[in-house]
Protein backbone atom coordinates (compact mmCIF):
# COMPACT_ATOMS: atom_id res chain seq x y z
CA UNK A 1 0.00 0.00 0.00
CA UNK A 2 1.84 2.83 -1.02
CA UNK A 3 2.71 5.73 2.26
CA UNK A 4 0.51 8.77 3.04
CA UNK A 5 2.05 11.67 4.38
CA UNK A 6 0.68 15.45 6.09
CA UNK A 7 2.93 17.94 4.78
CA UNK A 8 1.08 21.12 6.03
CA UNK A 9 -0.88 22.11 9.10
CA UNK A 10 -2.37 25.14 10.73
CA UNK A 11 -5.29 25.68 13.30
CA UNK A 12 -6.76 28.59 14.55
CA UNK A 13 -8.24 28.72 18.38
CA UNK A 14 -8.32 31.25 21.11
CA UNK A 15 -4.61 30.67 22.02
CA UNK A 16 -3.28 31.21 18.69
CA UNK A 17 -3.86 31.36 14.62
CA UNK A 18 -1.16 29.60 13.62
CA UNK A 19 1.20 26.64 14.96
CA UNK A 20 3.91 27.92 16.52
CA UNK A 21 1.91 30.69 18.30
CA UNK A 22 0.19 27.90 19.47
CA UNK A 23 2.93 25.49 20.67
CA UNK A 24 4.02 28.24 22.98
CA UNK A 25 0.72 28.97 24.14
CA UNK A 26 0.96 25.68 25.08
CA UNK A 27 4.66 25.72 26.44
CA UNK A 28 3.92 28.69 28.98
CA UNK A 29 1.01 26.78 29.98
CA UNK A 30 -1.91 29.17 29.04
CA UNK A 31 -5.17 28.33 28.53
CA UNK A 32 -8.13 29.53 25.90
CA UNK A 33 -10.84 29.27 28.41
CA UNK A 34 -12.43 32.07 29.98
CA UNK A 35 -15.30 32.49 31.95
CA UNK A 36 -17.88 34.27 30.21
CA UNK A 37 -21.21 36.02 30.86
CA UNK A 38 -23.61 36.72 28.19
CA UNK A 39 -26.66 36.17 26.61
CA UNK A 40 -25.70 32.15 25.07
CA UNK A 41 -26.06 30.86 28.74
CA UNK A 42 -28.31 31.42 31.37
CA UNK A 43 -25.83 31.55 33.74
CA UNK A 44 -21.78 32.55 33.90
CA UNK A 45 -20.15 29.56 31.92
CA UNK A 46 -16.71 28.62 31.02
CA UNK A 47 -16.14 28.35 27.25
CA UNK A 48 -12.81 28.62 24.84
CA UNK A 49 -13.92 31.49 22.38
CA UNK A 50 -12.02 32.49 19.30
CA UNK A 51 -11.65 36.80 19.61
CA UNK A 52 -13.72 38.05 16.76
CA UNK A 53 -11.53 41.74 16.14
CA UNK A 54 -8.46 39.54 15.95
CA UNK A 55 -10.00 37.16 13.53
CA UNK A 56 -11.36 39.93 11.61
CA UNK A 57 -8.17 41.50 11.06
CA UNK A 58 -6.29 38.15 10.36
CA UNK A 59 -8.93 37.25 7.80
CA UNK A 60 -8.46 41.30 6.27
CA UNK A 61 -5.01 39.87 5.01
CA UNK A 62 -6.75 37.15 2.68
CA UNK A 63 -9.56 38.40 1.58
CA UNK A 64 -11.73 42.01 1.62
CA UNK A 65 -15.26 39.58 0.96
CA UNK A 66 -17.03 40.86 4.86
CA UNK A 67 -20.51 38.45 4.04
CA UNK A 68 -18.24 34.98 5.56
CA UNK A 69 -19.59 33.61 9.20
CA UNK A 70 -17.08 33.23 12.10
CA UNK A 71 -16.88 29.35 11.31
CA UNK A 72 -15.87 29.97 7.28
CA UNK A 73 -13.84 32.75 8.12
CA UNK A 74 -12.12 30.40 11.07
CA UNK A 75 -11.89 27.68 7.99
CA UNK A 76 -10.23 29.71 5.35
CA UNK A 77 -7.81 31.70 7.62
CA UNK A 78 -6.91 28.03 9.03
CA UNK A 79 -6.61 26.61 5.39
CA UNK A 80 -4.83 29.47 2.99
CA UNK A 81 -1.21 28.81 4.66
CA UNK A 82 -2.19 25.23 4.03
CA UNK A 83 -2.65 25.42 0.72
CA UNK A 84 -0.12 28.15 0.03
CA UNK A 85 2.58 25.76 0.96
CA UNK A 86 1.38 22.83 -0.52
CA UNK A 87 2.27 23.90 -3.83
CA UNK A 88 -0.60 21.69 -4.90
CA UNK A 89 -2.59 22.11 -8.36
CA UNK A 90 -5.96 21.69 -6.89
CA UNK A 91 -6.61 19.98 -9.89
CA UNK A 92 -9.51 17.40 -11.09
CA UNK A 93 -7.49 15.24 -8.41
CA UNK A 94 -7.22 16.75 -5.46
CA UNK A 95 -10.18 17.16 -2.71
CA UNK A 96 -11.51 19.16 -0.02
CA UNK A 97 -12.53 16.89 3.15
CA UNK A 98 -14.82 18.90 5.31
CA UNK A 99 -15.43 17.99 8.83
CA UNK A 100 -17.77 20.01 11.71
CA UNK A 101 -20.56 18.14 13.62
CA UNK A 102 -22.58 21.79 13.86
CA UNK A 103 -21.08 23.77 11.32
CA UNK A 104 -23.02 27.07 10.52
CA UNK A 105 -26.12 25.83 12.82
CA UNK A 106 -26.35 29.42 14.21
CA UNK A 107 -28.21 30.35 11.10
CA UNK A 108 -31.21 28.97 12.30
CA UNK A 109 -31.54 31.86 14.31
CA UNK A 110 -32.54 33.81 11.47
CA UNK A 111 -34.47 30.65 9.92
CA UNK A 112 -31.72 30.68 7.28
CA UNK A 113 -32.40 26.88 6.34
CA UNK A 114 -29.79 27.10 3.03
CA UNK A 115 -26.87 28.40 4.91
CA UNK A 116 -27.47 25.79 7.81
CA UNK A 117 -26.68 22.96 5.26
CA UNK A 118 -23.39 21.77 5.91
CA UNK A 119 -22.98 21.18 2.17
CA UNK A 120 -23.30 24.64 1.68
CA UNK A 121 -21.02 25.72 4.22
CA UNK A 122 -18.23 23.26 2.13
CA UNK A 123 -19.37 24.92 -1.21
CA UNK A 124 -18.22 28.20 0.10
CA UNK A 125 -15.12 26.83 1.20
CA UNK A 126 -14.31 25.17 -1.76
CA UNK A 127 -15.47 28.00 -4.05
CA UNK A 128 -13.07 30.65 -1.77
CA UNK A 129 -10.27 28.23 -3.06
CA UNK A 130 -11.25 27.23 -6.26
CA UNK A 131 -11.18 23.36 -5.97
CA UNK A 132 -12.21 21.82 -9.49
CA UNK A 133 -13.87 18.36 -7.38
CA UNK A 134 -16.97 18.35 -5.11
CA UNK A 135 -16.26 18.91 -1.25
CA UNK A 136 -16.78 15.68 0.58
CA UNK A 137 -18.19 16.57 4.50
CA UNK A 138 -17.88 13.90 7.02
CA UNK A 139 -20.26 14.43 10.45
CA UNK A 140 -19.43 11.85 12.39
CA UNK A 141 -19.75 13.83 15.86
CA UNK A 142 -16.55 14.14 17.85
CA UNK A 143 -14.57 11.64 15.73
CA UNK A 144 -15.49 13.74 12.90
CA UNK A 145 -11.59 15.27 12.43
CA UNK A 146 -9.58 12.87 12.82
CA UNK A 147 -11.83 10.46 11.09
CA UNK A 148 -11.45 12.89 8.20
CA UNK A 149 -8.01 12.17 8.02
CA UNK A 150 -8.20 8.70 7.94
CA UNK A 151 -10.70 9.28 4.97
CA UNK A 152 -8.24 10.85 2.88
CA UNK A 153 -5.75 8.46 3.65
CA UNK A 154 -8.09 5.75 2.60
CA UNK A 155 -8.70 7.69 -1.10
CA UNK A 156 -5.47 8.28 -1.80
CA UNK A 157 -4.12 4.30 -1.10
CA UNK A 158 -6.75 3.66 -3.50
CA UNK A 159 -5.82 6.23 -6.00
CA UNK A 160 -9.27 7.90 -5.61
CA UNK A 161 -7.47 11.40 -5.49
CA UNK A 162 -3.94 12.35 -5.95
CA UNK A 163 -4.16 14.66 -2.68
CA UNK A 164 -6.48 16.15 -0.23
CA UNK A 165 -6.52 18.89 1.87
CA UNK A 166 -8.77 18.53 5.35
CA UNK A 167 -10.22 21.42 7.34
CA UNK A 168 -12.11 20.88 10.43
CA UNK A 169 -14.16 23.00 13.12
CA UNK A 170 -17.06 23.68 14.92
CA UNK A 171 -18.23 27.00 17.04
CA UNK A 172 -19.48 27.79 20.16
CA UNK A 173 -23.18 28.57 19.97
CA UNK A 174 -26.74 28.71 22.23
CA UNK A 175 -27.57 25.28 20.21
CA UNK A 176 -24.49 23.29 22.05
CA UNK A 177 -24.25 24.70 24.88
CA UNK A 178 -27.62 24.47 25.72
CA UNK A 179 -27.55 20.50 24.62
CA UNK A 180 -24.54 19.83 26.53
CA UNK A 181 -25.98 21.43 29.74
CA UNK A 182 -29.09 19.57 29.35
CA UNK A 183 -27.49 16.44 29.52
CA UNK A 184 -25.76 18.02 32.79
CA UNK A 185 -22.50 17.16 31.12
CA UNK A 186 -20.87 21.08 31.29
CA UNK A 187 -18.44 21.53 34.35
CA UNK A 188 -18.94 24.54 36.33
CA UNK A 189 -14.82 25.02 36.22
CA UNK A 190 -12.46 24.79 33.11
CA UNK A 191 -12.67 20.96 32.61
CA UNK A 192 -10.06 18.53 33.98
CA UNK A 193 -9.43 15.44 32.02
CA UNK A 194 -8.74 12.32 33.88
CA UNK A 195 -8.99 14.07 37.30
CA UNK A 196 -11.02 12.78 40.31
CA UNK A 197 -11.80 16.50 40.47
CA UNK A 198 -13.68 16.13 36.98
CA UNK A 199 -16.76 17.84 36.29
CA UNK A 200 -18.15 17.36 32.26
CA UNK A 201 -16.91 19.33 29.57
CA UNK A 202 -15.80 23.08 28.76
CA UNK A 203 -16.72 23.91 25.15
CA UNK A 204 -14.53 25.13 22.71
CA UNK A 205 -13.91 26.71 19.07
CA UNK A 206 -11.95 26.25 16.60
CA UNK A 207 -10.21 25.05 12.75
CA UNK A 208 -7.84 23.59 12.00
CA UNK A 209 -6.39 22.03 8.65
CA UNK A 210 -3.76 20.09 7.16
CA UNK A 211 -2.60 18.43 3.19
CA UNK A 212 -2.97 14.74 3.27
CA UNK A 213 -0.40 13.80 0.20
CA UNK A 214 1.78 10.61 -1.16
CA UNK A 215 4.30 12.82 -1.82
CA UNK A 216 7.08 12.77 0.80
CA UNK A 217 8.64 16.44 0.02
CA UNK A 218 7.69 18.00 2.64
CA UNK A 219 6.06 15.32 4.81
CA UNK A 220 5.64 15.80 8.61
CA UNK A 221 4.19 12.33 9.78
CA UNK A 222 3.32 9.40 8.24
CA UNK A 223 -0.21 7.90 8.82
CA UNK A 224 0.54 4.48 9.20
CA UNK A 225 -2.91 2.70 10.32
CA UNK A 226 -6.71 3.79 10.88
CA UNK A 227 -9.89 2.15 12.55
CA UNK A 228 -13.20 3.91 13.35
CA UNK A 229 -15.38 0.94 15.01
CA UNK A 230 -18.92 1.79 16.49
CA UNK A 231 -19.42 0.41 20.32
CA UNK A 232 -23.29 -1.13 19.32
CA UNK A 233 -24.16 0.05 22.42
CA UNK A 234 -25.56 3.62 23.53
CA UNK A 235 -26.08 6.36 21.32
CA UNK A 236 -25.30 9.03 24.32
CA UNK A 237 -22.52 7.66 26.23
CA UNK A 238 -19.55 5.34 25.99
CA UNK A 239 -19.21 1.72 26.19
CA UNK A 240 -18.34 0.64 29.59
CA UNK A 241 -15.74 -1.62 28.05
CA UNK A 242 -14.32 0.49 25.28
CA UNK A 243 -15.51 -2.11 23.14
CA UNK A 244 -15.44 0.46 19.89
CA UNK A 245 -12.38 2.39 20.93
CA UNK A 246 -10.14 -0.83 21.81
CA UNK A 247 -11.61 -1.98 18.34
CA UNK A 248 -10.65 1.18 16.41
CA UNK A 249 -6.97 0.90 18.19
CA UNK A 250 -6.76 -2.52 17.49
CA UNK A 251 -7.62 -2.26 13.74
CA UNK A 252 -4.86 0.48 13.61
CA UNK A 253 -1.91 -1.30 15.04
CA UNK A 254 -3.13 -3.97 12.98
CA UNK A 255 -2.73 -2.08 9.60
CA UNK A 256 0.32 -0.36 10.65
CA UNK A 257 2.03 -3.84 12.35
CA UNK A 258 3.06 -2.60 15.21
CA UNK A 259 2.86 -3.68 18.66
CA UNK A 260 2.04 -1.73 21.74
CA UNK A 261 5.55 -1.19 22.83
CA UNK A 262 5.81 1.04 19.80
CA UNK A 263 3.33 3.69 20.51
CA UNK A 264 5.84 6.43 22.63
CA UNK A 265 2.65 8.81 22.94
CA UNK A 266 -1.28 9.10 23.46
CA UNK A 267 -2.96 12.14 21.87
CA UNK A 268 -6.66 11.04 23.51
CA UNK A 269 -10.04 12.52 23.59
CA UNK A 270 -10.40 13.17 27.39
CA UNK A 271 -13.41 15.08 27.44
CA UNK A 272 -13.45 15.30 31.01
CA UNK A 273 -16.76 13.73 31.34
CA UNK A 274 -16.83 10.83 34.18
CA UNK A 275 -17.73 7.88 31.49
CA UNK A 276 -15.67 9.24 28.59
CA UNK A 277 -12.59 9.38 30.23
CA UNK A 278 -13.49 5.88 32.35
CA UNK A 279 -13.86 4.08 29.00
CA UNK A 280 -10.28 5.41 27.38
CA UNK A 281 -8.75 4.16 30.45
CA UNK A 282 -10.55 0.95 30.23
CA UNK A 283 -9.92 0.56 26.24
CA UNK A 284 -5.66 1.70 26.66
CA UNK A 285 -5.71 -1.00 29.59
CA UNK A 286 -6.89 -3.69 27.59
CA UNK A 287 -4.57 -2.72 25.12
CA UNK A 288 -1.54 -2.75 27.14
CA UNK A 289 -0.66 1.13 26.64
CA UNK A 290 -1.39 2.11 30.60
CA UNK A 291 2.50 2.62 30.43
CA UNK A 292 1.94 4.72 27.89
CA UNK A 293 2.40 9.06 28.13
CA UNK A 294 -0.90 10.21 27.03
CA UNK A 295 -2.42 13.38 27.54
CA UNK A 296 -5.42 15.61 26.42
CA UNK A 297 -5.39 18.92 25.14
CA UNK A 298 -9.17 19.89 26.24
CA UNK A 299 -7.75 21.94 29.55
CA UNK A 300 -5.84 24.37 26.42
CA UNK A 301 -9.05 24.66 24.13
CA UNK A 302 -11.83 22.77 25.51
CA UNK A 303 -13.76 20.44 23.35
CA UNK A 304 -13.91 21.78 20.34
CA UNK A 305 -16.04 18.99 19.03
CA UNK A 306 -16.19 17.82 15.02
CA UNK A 307 -12.55 20.46 14.88
CA UNK A 308 -11.02 18.60 17.97
CA UNK A 309 -9.43 15.39 16.41
CA UNK A 310 -7.47 17.35 13.66
CA UNK A 311 -6.58 19.87 16.17
CA UNK A 312 -5.21 17.17 18.16
CA UNK A 313 -3.43 16.13 15.67
CA UNK A 314 -1.81 19.18 14.50
CA UNK A 315 -0.72 19.52 17.94
CA UNK A 316 0.60 15.66 18.23
CA UNK A 317 2.71 16.23 14.98
CA UNK A 318 4.22 18.94 16.84
CA UNK A 319 4.98 17.34 20.06
CA UNK A 320 6.64 13.95 17.86
CA UNK A 321 8.37 16.21 16.16
CA UNK A 322 10.12 18.79 18.65
CA UNK A 323 9.94 16.17 21.10
CA UNK A 324 7.77 17.73 23.69
CA UNK A 325 5.46 16.19 25.46
CA UNK A 326 2.81 18.61 27.08
CA UNK A 327 0.90 18.42 30.53
CA UNK A 328 -2.56 17.20 29.85
CA UNK A 329 -3.92 20.66 31.20
CA UNK A 330 -6.47 20.84 34.55
CA UNK A 331 -4.96 17.36 35.98
CA UNK A 332 -3.92 16.76 39.28
CA UNK A 333 -5.18 13.19 40.64
CA UNK A 334 -6.27 9.99 38.55
CA UNK A 335 -9.94 9.65 38.62
CA UNK A 336 -10.22 6.47 36.46
CA UNK A 337 -10.43 3.00 38.07
CA UNK A 338 -7.10 1.74 35.95
CA UNK A 339 -3.81 3.09 36.11
CA UNK A 340 -2.66 5.53 32.93
CA UNK A 341 0.32 7.71 32.45
CA UNK A 342 -1.14 10.84 32.44
CA UNK A 343 1.76 13.31 31.31
CA UNK A 344 1.54 15.84 34.38
CA UNK A 345 4.24 18.29 32.77
CA UNK A 346 5.93 19.35 30.07
CA UNK A 347 9.41 17.18 29.06
CA UNK A 348 11.41 15.87 26.44
CA UNK A 349 10.97 12.55 25.30
CA UNK A 350 11.69 10.78 21.59
CA UNK A 351 8.20 10.28 20.02
CA UNK A 352 8.43 8.13 16.90
CA UNK A 353 5.15 6.67 16.53
CA UNK A 354 1.88 8.52 18.31
CA UNK A 355 -1.37 7.72 18.41
CA UNK A 356 -4.93 9.96 18.34
CA UNK A 357 -7.76 9.16 19.76
CA UNK A 358 -11.37 10.47 19.55
CA UNK A 359 -14.95 8.98 20.20
CA UNK A 360 -18.45 10.62 19.99
CA UNK A 361 -22.02 10.17 20.68
CA UNK A 362 -23.49 7.60 18.84
CA UNK A 363 -21.24 5.11 20.05
CA UNK A 364 -18.51 6.27 17.43
CA UNK A 365 -14.65 6.26 17.77
CA UNK A 366 -11.54 6.71 15.66
CA UNK A 367 -7.77 5.85 16.15
CA UNK A 368 -5.11 6.99 13.41
CA UNK A 369 -1.28 6.14 14.39
CA UNK A 370 1.20 8.42 13.06
CA UNK A 371 5.40 8.06 12.76
CA UNK A 372 7.66 10.52 12.76
CA UNK A 373 9.61 11.29 9.11
CA UNK A 374 13.40 10.96 9.09
CA UNK B 1 -10.35 3.09 -8.89
CA UNK B 2 -8.25 -0.56 -9.69
CA UNK B 3 -10.05 -3.48 -7.97
CA UNK B 4 -8.15 -6.90 -7.31
CA UNK B 5 -11.65 -8.63 -7.07
CA UNK B 6 -15.07 -7.35 -7.90
CA UNK B 7 -17.35 -6.50 -5.66
CA UNK B 8 -20.96 -6.39 -5.92
CA UNK B 9 -24.42 -5.22 -4.62
CA UNK B 10 -25.65 -8.12 -3.45
CA UNK B 11 -29.46 -6.04 -2.57
CA UNK B 12 -31.01 -2.60 -2.55
CA UNK B 13 -33.52 -1.35 -1.25
CA UNK B 14 -35.47 2.69 -1.51
CA UNK B 15 -38.10 4.10 0.69
CA UNK B 16 -40.52 7.30 -0.94
CA UNK B 17 -43.30 8.57 -2.21
CA UNK B 18 -44.94 5.80 0.25
CA UNK B 19 -43.54 3.36 -1.32
CA UNK B 20 -41.30 0.40 -0.11
CA UNK B 21 -39.02 -1.17 -2.59
CA UNK B 22 -36.85 -3.97 -2.15
CA UNK B 23 -34.89 -5.53 -4.88
CA UNK B 24 -37.39 -3.99 -7.29
CA UNK B 25 -40.10 -5.75 -5.94
CA UNK B 26 -42.88 -2.88 -3.74
CA UNK B 27 -42.92 -4.60 0.01
CA UNK B 28 -45.14 -2.11 1.44
CA UNK B 29 -47.15 1.22 -0.11
CA UNK B 30 -49.06 3.21 1.68
CA UNK B 31 -51.13 6.69 0.86
CA UNK B 32 -50.01 8.61 4.13
CA UNK B 33 -48.40 11.59 3.50
CA UNK B 34 -46.70 12.56 6.81
CA UNK B 35 -43.67 10.67 7.57
CA UNK B 36 -44.80 9.89 11.06
CA UNK B 37 -47.63 7.96 10.36
CA UNK B 38 -45.71 6.41 7.13
CA UNK B 39 -43.00 5.25 9.42
CA UNK B 40 -45.46 3.61 11.70
CA UNK B 41 -47.38 1.74 8.82
CA UNK B 42 -43.83 0.77 7.58
CA UNK B 43 -42.98 -0.31 11.20
CA UNK B 44 -46.25 -2.87 11.51
CA UNK B 45 -45.91 -3.75 7.85
CA UNK B 46 -42.29 -5.27 8.39
CA UNK B 47 -43.30 -6.71 11.50
CA UNK B 48 -40.58 -5.31 13.44
CA UNK B 49 -40.35 -5.75 16.95
CA UNK B 50 -38.23 -3.19 18.65
CA UNK B 51 -39.79 -0.64 21.03
CA UNK B 52 -36.69 1.89 20.72
CA UNK B 53 -38.15 2.84 17.04
CA UNK B 54 -40.55 4.82 18.80
CA UNK B 55 -37.93 6.84 20.28
CA UNK B 56 -35.43 7.49 16.94
CA UNK B 57 -35.99 10.85 15.77
CA UNK B 58 -37.04 10.59 12.10
CA UNK B 59 -34.07 10.75 10.29
CA UNK B 60 -32.94 7.47 12.26
CA UNK B 61 -36.55 6.01 11.44
CA UNK B 62 -35.95 5.76 7.91
CA UNK B 63 -32.31 4.33 7.98
CA UNK B 64 -33.56 2.23 10.57
CA UNK B 65 -36.22 0.35 8.20
CA UNK B 66 -33.89 0.50 5.16
CA UNK B 67 -31.65 -1.29 7.24
CA UNK B 68 -34.03 -3.61 8.72
CA UNK B 69 -34.87 -4.50 5.12
CA UNK B 70 -31.25 -5.44 4.24
CA UNK B 71 -30.23 -6.84 7.25
CA UNK B 72 -32.52 -8.74 8.95
CA UNK B 73 -31.74 -12.12 6.60
CA UNK B 74 -27.74 -10.82 6.49
CA UNK B 75 -27.11 -10.86 9.77
CA UNK B 76 -26.39 -13.86 12.13
CA UNK B 77 -26.35 -13.31 15.81
CA UNK B 78 -24.63 -16.36 16.71
CA UNK B 79 -21.64 -14.35 15.37
CA UNK B 80 -19.80 -11.63 14.53
CA UNK B 81 -20.98 -9.41 11.74
CA UNK B 82 -18.47 -7.24 10.06
CA UNK B 83 -20.72 -5.21 7.88
CA UNK B 84 -19.52 -1.36 7.58
CA UNK B 85 -21.88 1.18 7.53
CA UNK B 86 -21.86 4.37 4.91
CA UNK B 87 -24.66 6.37 4.91
CA UNK B 88 -24.96 10.70 3.25
CA UNK B 89 -27.69 12.41 2.83
CA UNK B 90 -27.66 16.46 1.97
CA UNK B 91 -29.40 17.62 5.52
CA UNK B 92 -27.78 16.34 7.68
CA UNK B 93 -29.82 16.26 11.08
CA UNK B 94 -31.19 19.59 9.99
CA UNK B 95 -35.46 18.49 10.84
CA UNK B 96 -34.14 17.35 14.63
CA UNK B 97 -31.95 20.98 14.50
CA UNK B 98 -34.82 22.68 13.72
CA UNK B 99 -36.75 21.17 15.98
CA UNK B 100 -34.38 21.73 18.76
CA UNK B 101 -33.98 24.90 17.91
CA UNK B 102 -37.31 25.55 18.44
CA UNK B 103 -37.21 24.43 22.25
CA UNK B 104 -34.43 27.05 22.97
CA UNK B 105 -35.36 29.86 20.66
CA UNK B 106 -38.26 31.44 22.96
CA UNK B 107 -36.53 32.28 26.90
CA UNK B 108 -40.27 31.93 27.68
CA UNK B 109 -40.83 28.52 26.45
CA UNK B 110 -37.16 27.27 27.29
CA UNK B 111 -37.02 23.44 26.78
CA UNK B 112 -33.92 21.54 25.88
CA UNK B 113 -34.58 18.26 26.28
CA UNK B 114 -31.44 15.87 25.72
CA UNK B 115 -33.62 13.15 24.22
CA UNK B 116 -33.86 15.62 21.19
CA UNK B 117 -30.78 16.90 21.53
CA UNK B 118 -28.52 13.69 21.13
CA UNK B 119 -30.44 13.52 17.36
CA UNK B 120 -28.78 16.23 16.26
CA UNK B 121 -26.02 14.78 14.19
CA UNK B 122 -26.72 12.66 11.65
CA UNK B 123 -24.65 9.61 12.53
CA UNK B 124 -26.90 8.67 15.70
CA UNK B 125 -28.61 6.77 12.79
CA UNK B 126 -25.54 4.94 12.45
CA UNK B 127 -25.13 3.77 15.92
CA UNK B 128 -28.84 2.79 16.25
CA UNK B 129 -28.75 0.41 12.95
CA UNK B 130 -24.99 -0.62 15.17
CA UNK B 131 -27.16 -1.29 18.41
CA UNK B 132 -29.94 -2.95 16.66
CA UNK B 133 -27.85 -5.49 14.54
CA UNK B 134 -24.62 -5.63 16.97
CA UNK B 135 -22.38 -4.20 14.33
CA UNK B 136 -19.23 -3.10 16.10
CA UNK B 137 -17.82 -2.06 12.49
CA UNK B 138 -16.32 0.60 10.57
CA UNK B 139 -18.72 3.49 10.18
CA UNK B 140 -19.36 7.23 8.68
CA UNK B 141 -21.82 9.71 7.75
CA UNK B 142 -21.11 11.63 4.62
CA UNK B 143 -22.68 15.09 3.21
CA UNK B 144 -23.35 15.72 -0.18
CA UNK B 145 -25.82 18.09 -1.96
CA UNK B 146 -27.10 15.15 -3.88
CA UNK B 147 -26.39 11.38 -4.26
CA UNK B 148 -22.88 10.56 -4.97
CA UNK B 149 -22.47 7.57 -6.37
CA UNK B 150 -19.03 8.06 -7.58
CA UNK B 151 -17.70 8.34 -4.26
CA UNK B 152 -20.18 5.86 -2.39
CA UNK B 153 -18.99 3.30 -4.83
CA UNK B 154 -15.23 3.94 -4.15
CA UNK B 155 -15.39 4.19 -0.42
CA UNK B 156 -17.57 0.94 0.20
CA UNK B 157 -14.61 -0.41 -2.01
CA UNK B 158 -11.97 0.73 -0.25
CA UNK B 159 -13.55 -0.62 2.88
CA UNK B 160 -13.51 -4.27 1.63
CA UNK B 161 -10.61 -4.39 -0.37
CA UNK B 162 -7.67 -3.16 2.58
CA UNK B 163 -10.05 -5.91 5.10
CA UNK B 164 -11.84 -2.66 7.11
CA UNK B 165 -15.24 -4.76 6.26
CA UNK B 166 -16.67 -7.85 5.05
CA UNK B 167 -19.91 -5.90 3.82
CA UNK B 168 -20.79 -2.48 2.93
CA UNK B 169 -24.35 -1.37 3.81
CA UNK B 170 -24.34 2.17 1.96
CA UNK B 171 -27.00 5.02 1.17
CA UNK B 172 -28.55 7.61 0.98
CA UNK B 173 -31.10 8.90 3.86
CA UNK B 174 -32.27 12.41 2.86
CA UNK B 175 -35.28 13.63 5.43
CA UNK B 176 -36.71 17.58 5.98
CA UNK B 177 -40.13 17.53 7.39
CA UNK B 178 -42.90 15.00 5.70
CA UNK B 179 -40.23 14.92 2.48
CA UNK B 180 -37.49 11.82 2.52
CA UNK B 181 -36.29 9.41 0.55
CA UNK B 182 -34.14 6.52 1.43
CA UNK B 183 -31.79 4.51 -1.42
CA UNK B 184 -29.66 2.07 0.82
CA UNK B 185 -27.67 -1.29 -0.54
CA UNK B 186 -25.54 -3.74 0.33
CA UNK B 187 -21.92 -4.24 -1.32
CA UNK B 188 -19.77 -7.57 -1.09
CA UNK B 189 -18.18 -10.23 -2.79
CA UNK B 190 -21.27 -11.71 -3.13
CA UNK B 191 -24.35 -11.03 -6.00
CA UNK B 192 -25.02 -9.97 -9.68
CA UNK B 193 -24.80 -6.22 -10.04
CA UNK B 194 -21.25 -4.86 -9.60
CA UNK B 195 -20.87 -2.00 -7.22
CA UNK B 196 -19.92 0.76 -9.76
CA UNK B 197 -20.77 4.61 -9.91
CA UNK B 198 -22.87 3.20 -13.59
CA UNK B 199 -25.01 0.66 -11.60
CA UNK B 200 -25.31 2.75 -8.56
CA UNK B 201 -26.91 6.02 -10.65
CA UNK B 202 -29.22 3.30 -12.39
CA UNK B 203 -30.16 2.05 -9.70
CA UNK B 204 -30.65 4.93 -7.74
CA UNK B 205 -32.98 6.64 -10.45
CA UNK B 206 -34.99 3.58 -11.46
Amino acid sequence: MKAVFISATNCITPIGFDVAENISAIESGKSGIGRFENELMENPFYSAIVDQNKLDLRFDQISKVDNYTKLEMMMIVALAPVIAQSKSKLDDKTVLILSTTKGNITALETNNIPQAQLSELAQTIARFFNFKTEPIVVSNACVSGILAVAIAKRMIQANVCDDAFVVSGDVVSEFVLSGFNSFQAMSDAPCKPYSANRTGVTLGEATAAVYVTSDPTNAKAKILGDGAINDANHISGPSRTGEGLFRSIESAMKEANIEAEQIDYISAHGTATPFNDEMEAIAFNRLGLQNVPVNSLKGYYGHTLGASGLLETVIGIESMNQSRLYASMGFDELGVSQPINVIAQHSNATIDIFLKTASGFGGCNTAVLFEKVK
Amino acid sequence: MILENKLYISSWCSIKNGKIVLNGDVVFASETIDFNGFSKESYKSLEVNYPKFFKMDNLSKLAFLGAELLLKDVVDAQKENNIALVLSNQSSSLDTDAKYHESIADKQHYFPSPAVFVYTLPNICLGEISIRHQLKSENSFFIFDAFNPAFMADYANILLQTGKADQVLCGWTELMGDQYEAFLYLVGTQGEIENTQQNLETLYTR
